[in-house]
């Protein structure tokens, strides 16, 4: 089973976020950058995982600029057999995904699998972009993955539940919590991905459809209003005369 | 012209979310002086469905066949593209729920639109280009996204707007849409749902508990009130991680995000993980022992107590307040 894990690198969740050139560009300034969560702990763990039950290959797809190298790098630790870098700047989810989809097309893939959203823009696009492009079936959310016979059988979220679902490959799958455990590259992961393939491959002339125009911050820290505990019943006033919530 | 939304029915009700969408395609419709129309896929009540006439809808496109009682993503594209098509839309609305997450951007690539997920505020509109805001960074921050090409979609955060209703009454057409068994990929082989429940990201008021609370023993400090107040529970990553509640309940950057009227976080620490998914909350009381705790600087409302002795007060409180209104 051939299985590409699209990752996206992503500002650390810790990192102070701040603007530049009149709030239009997000501030790198002092910023770390990590593999997007999901598509790590999820997507391309279990990716992993069936790939070491299974047999076959796990191909890990960036679409960005050289400074992406360490997290390529920890992604082919953790278990990918080799990766692909699009050279460009993915400001857009569509150019992202139509380097994606180009890519996939060359190798036919069996199984795509994503994260659910990166944490910088919280967009979840780019697996369904994926999927449209290539005309392929879609699962979102997906908590539980099993793949017998040419099927993929998954249980994904729903409003207040889960469901059971069942689809064909080849399929786009786009991963989240509980779908595998998170893993720390070992010793011989690492000193193995120095020597694992990394493509660099110049992007197509896909448009963008979409650009940031401004960024903003929220106006200011609130301002915390401190009820006495023994005074329970003013907080509940509060609530709802002043608040109205209740 | 026209604005399409996307509206999914649920146990015979139109979902909470759907509402808001419908309600922000009308409120776009207007700012275009077009007319709003919406699309239902799968068997629907059309008595129900005409009620979307109270947010403004003037006509349902329903497209009434069982196979698309299920949500199918390739088929479900197709389908709305070619509402959107009979409709003669440029601009298509969903929520930004769990079907609407994945439908959304698989129809901007359909229709060739350019596609901004999660709106918070209307958009508005500058010749020929929209601008919209939605919150990025784990809700550290908003941007606001342009749009030029031709066609648009945008989806709605759940919980961003509060519908007005009126009192219209939206006409309900058949609409095929000369789907194939094809077109379809995705057999469903079970439904686990807790019936009855308010799912957590509909939920307009949450009660939430964190590791402070010692033990699932305890949690009747959390539910108690929740029940009470008809709200939903929800819990942290390290109540959900130690298998103190279930996984659905787990908000924050890794588990779900919520933005409901009132988030209430009992023994919450309100690591920056954990405000991620519930920062876009109206108001946030917070109960915790500890003054110095994160959650503070979040919240609304704070009360630096034991939740033990605290929150029974806050539910006896609580039900005084409700015999007396
Ligand atoms: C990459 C990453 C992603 C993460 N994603 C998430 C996520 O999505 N959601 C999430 O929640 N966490 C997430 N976490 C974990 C997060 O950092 C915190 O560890 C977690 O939220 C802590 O849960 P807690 O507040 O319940 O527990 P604790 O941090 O242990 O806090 C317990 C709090 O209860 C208070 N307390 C103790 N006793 C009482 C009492 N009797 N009455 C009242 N208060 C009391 C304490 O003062 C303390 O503030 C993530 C972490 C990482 C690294």
């Amino acid at each position: 089973m051939k299985i590409l894990v699209p990752i996206a690198k992503v500002p650390d969740t810790t990192s102070k976020i701040g603007f530049t050139d009149g709030n239009t560009k997000f501030s790198t300034d002092g910023v770390t950058f990590i593999m997007n969560p999901t598509d790590e702990w999820y997507a391309l763990v279990r990716a992993c995982e069936l790939k070491e039950k299974q047999g076959g290959e796990v191909v890990v797809i960036h679409v960005g600029g050289a400074d992406a190298e360490q997290i390529i790098r920890k992604a082919l630790a953790i278990g990918a057999d080799r990766a692909v870098r699009v050279d460009a700047d993915p400001t857009d989810a569509y150019f992202v995904a139509a380097q994606i989809a180009e890519h996939a097309k060359s190798e036919n893939y069996d199984l795509i699998i994503t994260g659910k959203e990166t944490i910088d823009y919280n967009s979840f696009q780019v697996g369904g972009m994926v999927a449209e492009l290539l005309d392929l079936p879609c699962v979102a959310l997906v908590q539980k993955l099993e793949i017998e016979n040419g099927v993929a059988t998954m249980k994904r979220e729903i409003e207040g539940g889960t469901e059971t679902v069942e689809v064909k490959l080849p399929l786009v799958v786009c991963a989240q919590k509980e779908l595998a455990e998170a893993r720390i590259p070992n010793m011989k992961g690492i000193m193995g991905a120095r020597s694992k393939p990394l493509a660099v491959v110049a992007a197509n002339g896909a448009e963008k459809l979409t650009a940031v125009s401004t960024y903003s911050l929220p106006e200011k820290a609130k301002e915390v209003k401190l009820i006495d505990k023994d005074n329970v019943a003013e907080l509940i006033r509060l609530l709802h005369e002043e608040a109205k919530v209740i | 012209m026209a604005v399409l939304s996307f509206v999914e029915v649920s146990e015979g009700k139109i979902k909470k979310a759907s509402v808001e969408a419908a309600y922000y395609g009308s409120k776009t419709a207007e700012a275009l002086g077009t007319d709003s129309v919406a699309v239902v896929l799968g068997e629907a009540n059309a008595e129900e469905l005409a009620t979307l006439g109270q947010v403004g809808v003037k006509k349902v496109l329903h497209a009434a066949d069982a196979k698309l009682n299920h949500f199918d993503s390739r088929a479900y594209t197709k389908a709305v593209a070619a509402a959107a098509d009979a409709a003669g839309a440029d601009v298509v609305v969903l929520s930004f729920n769990n079907n609407g997450k994945l439908l959304a951007p698989r129809l901007s690539v359909k229709l060739k639109a350019g596609y901004v997920p999660g709106a918070v505020e209307l958009p508005q509109f500058n010749g020929g280009s929209a601008s919209v805001k939605k919150n990025v960074f784990s809700g550290k921050a908003s941007a606001t996204f342009t749009v030029a090409t031709g066609k648009k979609v945008i989806s709605v955060n759940p919980n961003s707007l509060s519908p007005v209703r009126g009192g219209g009454s939206a006409t309900v057409e058949t609409f095929n849409a000369a789907l194939t068994d094809a077109d379809f990929n995705v057999v469903v082989k079970g439904v686990d749902k807790v019936v009855g429940e308010i799912p957590l990201t509909e939920a307009e008021l949450v009660v939430s508990g964190g590791r402070g609370l010692k033990g699932p023993e305890n949690w009747h400090l959390v539910t108690d009130l929740a029940k009470e107040l008809g709200a939903a529970t929800a819990c942290s990553r390290a109540v959900a991680d130690v298998d103190w509640r279930p996984h659905h309940e787990h908000v924050g950057q890794t588990g779900l995000t919520v933005r409901p009227n009132l988030y209430i976080a009992v023994g919450i620490s309100g690591a920056i993980q954990h405000l991620a998914g519930v920062n876009g909350s109206k108001v946030i009381v917070v109960v915790n022992t500890d003054p110095e705790a994160p959650f503070f600087k979040a919240a609304d409302y704070g009360i630096v107590g034991d939740a033990f002795e605290v929150m029974p007060k806050v539910l006896e409180e609580y039900r005084k307040f409700k015999a007396a209104h």
